[in-house]
């Protein structure tokens, strides 16, 4: 054996062990947590005898130590199974794989010295623990993590074999075909990750509908770049070279803020979180973020050549155009949530002070760049590759540029009228835009499939349907494609609806009602309830519509006696088209009457949240 | 939401709200006693500007530099168009051949 094959399997072999030894650590931190070891520090801080089962596993990664270790177990699973699976292949995997392990090194010095999981508590055992945080302490919380992270982790794989080819200089996008199957597995988690953790945010929040404004909304869009870039290839073999220097700065970018979380996610890693973040580790990541910042112009400068495109644009009205405007503009959006996480430590170095950028902004500055990419998605399908005629664009855009003066006719005619609404002009002005815009991409995907099932049934002879599923068949890619770009703008119709909330806090009764919309809420009862971890108080909401009793909501208010702190628990009725999200804030001393919030929320549940709007400020635990 | 201060603090605005004081006031008010981390966006003028402008900018120079970028690649290429080779003529056979199975081997 060479002497370079001798180093790669000692560093084959490090890597079994340092995954071994990842596991055990795992598996001790959730025994110490089952067994109620008060003297680790951790389990003290987020755990407590009587917290359900479920709860006691997902302490593991409740906090900033649990979570590191968590991650850099993730990482390095994900990383052996890529080193197994791509043996033998070109690039080589021990190079691809080089710059995932100095990650790892990185994550394994801050479990060792700036984030240990296992220090021990000071002073006598205490014989309880503080408890969970009563905002994890739900249903969601406890696979939500590890699916994001194991998403997170995972497009480290395809990264690194893309960083791999460009340092070999391997040519054409033979990474791209290995790893795919890396990105779609990756992307499954990322996309259940975030969904799960959106409905947390959104039920336990009241905001999260929009989680994906996030640094792991970020994430994904980053991911959806680096996706969306894939169909190209068959097109333009320069697109793979673009998709490397997308990937890297993708990468760039996700870095630091993946690493600082989110002030809403206890479970995260702040920097944005003082208390969680010694300044040791946030220079630590700064650092690293500005060796990797360093390096990019030098590595790319070196690649020059190779980055060099084989084919060339040949119009700017052209789907590669349509290609490249879409990934740059994702990056946008990720740059937007970049900037928006480090905002509050470059506010305090400037300013002396903190800032919070929270929901407000990222509506505000994401929705005019989330409205772009809703026009690229609806006119990228239309244009040809290399270049598109004038006849060609008349005729591709008709149908779409109708459908989109009646979806804007009737709106107005409905009552969306941005020039007469007073404060919520801004928000009427987006949502008519968006309805409009969506019109338009909706009729491009069905005239593009219709238009291709036509050929086919000409060809075949079947009749439209089964010409249609053959016609997906043929092309999975494609018109998946087209299925995802739908989903989107069913999205973006959600987050439009917002609009239209209404939202309204009422004190009520025994026999109290109030109406909401086209909702009726009436008061059955008031009632209490215990158990060893919290006590509870909730109201019985009878809920009518047009005369008809549609369901009984039952909004709660907890005391978790561990933390000895309050959490309420919001009671949803959510249909297709609309949601009744309703809160209960608990007994008003001086009236002994409830306290309840309603949100009746049209389209969608996805939430803009206007009540945001209208509160200039955040209150500390509203959205923490 | 189940915030040990929350009650307290909407009780302070609701109590400012009652006196009469206009919006402004009340939120010049309120983050004068707790600090610019109280309000949930960066609005405050100054340096809180570039956490608006700056996405904006990217967003412009992404957009407005690419499509700049192309026509410049495009007014370079006009002069050589003539030579783009005629796929299945120009192409060497064999590379291409070559190509392909290079790329399609794993």
């Amino acid at each position: 054996m060479t002497a370079s094959g001798r180093l790669g399997e000692t560093a084959r072999r490090a890597g079994i062990a340092s995954f071994i030894a990842l596991s055990c650590s795992a598996f001790a931190l959730v025994w110490a947590s089952f067994t109620n070891d008060y003297s680790v520090a951790y389990i003290l801080q987020h755990t407590n005898r009587d917290l359900n089962t479920a709860y006691k596993f997902s302490a593991l990664w409740s906090g900033q130590e649990g979570s590191l270790l968590l991650w850099a177990w993730a990482a390095q699973l994900l990383r052996l199974r890529a080193a197994h699976a791509s043996q033998g292949r070109r690039p080589p995997v021990g190079l691809c794989l080089d710059h995932p392990c100095r990650v790892q090194v990185f994550f394994l010095l801050l479990l060792n010295f700036a984030a240990p999981p296992f220090a021990i508590q000071p002073g006598p055992l205490a014989q309880d623990g503080f408890g969970l945080n009563p905002l994890l302490q739900y249903p969601e919380m406890v696979i939500h993590p590890p699916m994001l992270y194991l998403g997170y982790v995972g497009f480290s794989v395809p990264f690194a074999f893309a960083l791999g080819a460009l340092m070999m200089r391997y040519p054409g996008e033979k990474w791209i075909h290995i790893t795919r199957r890396w990105t779609m597995v990756t992307w499954l988690f990322l996309t259940c990750g975030i969904i799960l953790g959106a409905h947390w945010a959104y039920s336990v929040l009241g905001w999260g509908g929009l989680l994906g404004v996030g640094p792991r909304g970020k994430r994904l869009a980053d991911a959806l770049a680096y996706r969306h870039g894939l169909p190209a290839l068959g097109h333009d073999a320069g697109e793979a070279r673009h998709d490397e220097g997308l990937e890297r700065v993708a990468d760039l970018l996700h870095l630091p803020s993946d690493y600082s979380g989110h002030p809403a996610y206890p479970f995260g890693t702040g920097l944005q979180r003082p208390r969680l973040c010694p300044v040791f580790y946030r220079r630590l990541v700064l650092r690293l973020h500005h060796h990797r910042l360093r390096g990019l112009p030098v590595h790319l400068l070196q690649q020059k050549d190779h980055l060099k495109s084989e084919n060339r644009l040949e119009s700017l009205v052209s789907r590669e155009s349509s290609f490249l405007f879409n990934n740059l503009i994702l990056l946008t959006a990720c740059f937007t949530v970049l900037w928006g996480t480090l905002f509050p430590v470059l506010s305090e170095y400037v300013q002396g002070s903190k800032v919070t950028v929270g929901a407000p902004f990222y509506n505000r500055v994401n929705l005019p760049i989330g409205l772009f990419l809703l026009f690229l998605t609806g006119i990228g399908p239309l244009l040809a590759w290399r270049s598109t005629s004038l006849r060609s664009i008349r005729r591709n855009f008709v149908m779409p540029c109708i459908a989109m003066a009646v979806m804007f006719a009737v709106c107005v005619i409905a009552g969306v009228r941005p020039w007469s609404a007073g404060d919520d002009m801004q928000a009427e002005i987006f949502s008519l835009i968006t309805f409009t815009l969506s019109a338009g991409v909706i009729t491009a995907i069905f005239t593009e499939f219709l238009r291709g099932a036509s050929v086919v049934r000409t060809q075949t002879g079947k009749n439209l349907f089964a010409s249609t599923v053959l016609l997906v068949r043929r092309n999975t890619r494609r018109y998946g494609g087209y299925v995802v770009h739908f989903g989107i703008v069913v999205m973006f119709i959600g987050i439009a609806g917002g609009a239209f909330n209404q939202s309204r806090e009422q004190e009520m009764g025994f026999g109290d009602s109030v109406q909401l919309g086209s909702y009726k809420l009436f008061c059955q009862s008031f009632t209490q309830d215990s158990n060893p971890n919290f006590d509870t108080e909730y109201a019985l909401l009878d809920v009518f519509r047009n005369g008809k009793k549609l369901t009984q909501l039952a909004p709660e208010r907890r005391f978790y006696i561990a933390s000895q702190t309050p959490s309420t628990m919001v009671a949803l009725h959510s249909t297709l088209i609309e949601d009744l999200y309703v809160i209960y804030e608990g007994k008003n001393p001086d009236t002994g009457k409830a306290d309840h919030q309603g949100l009746h929320q049209s389209i969608g549940e996805l939430d803009l949240d206007r009540r945001h709007h209208r509160r200039p400020w955040h209150l500390p635990c509203a959205g923490t | 939401m189940g915030c040990p201060d929350s009650d307290r603090m909407i009780g302070e605005l609701r109590q400012q709200v009652a006196s009469g004081l206009p919006d402004s006031g009340v939120l010049n008010w309120f983050s004068a006693k707790y600090g610019p981390t109280i309000l949930a966006a960066p609005i405050r003028g100054g340096f809180d500007n570039a956490a608006w402008i700056t996405p904006l900018a990217v967003f412009l120079l992404a957009t407005v530099g690419t499509g700049v970028l192309i026509s410049v690649w495009l007014k370079r290429r006009r002069p050589g168009a003539a030579l783009v080779s005629i796929p299945g003529h120009a192409v060497d056979n064999d590379d291409l051949r070559e190509r392909i199975r290079r790329e399609t081997q794993y």
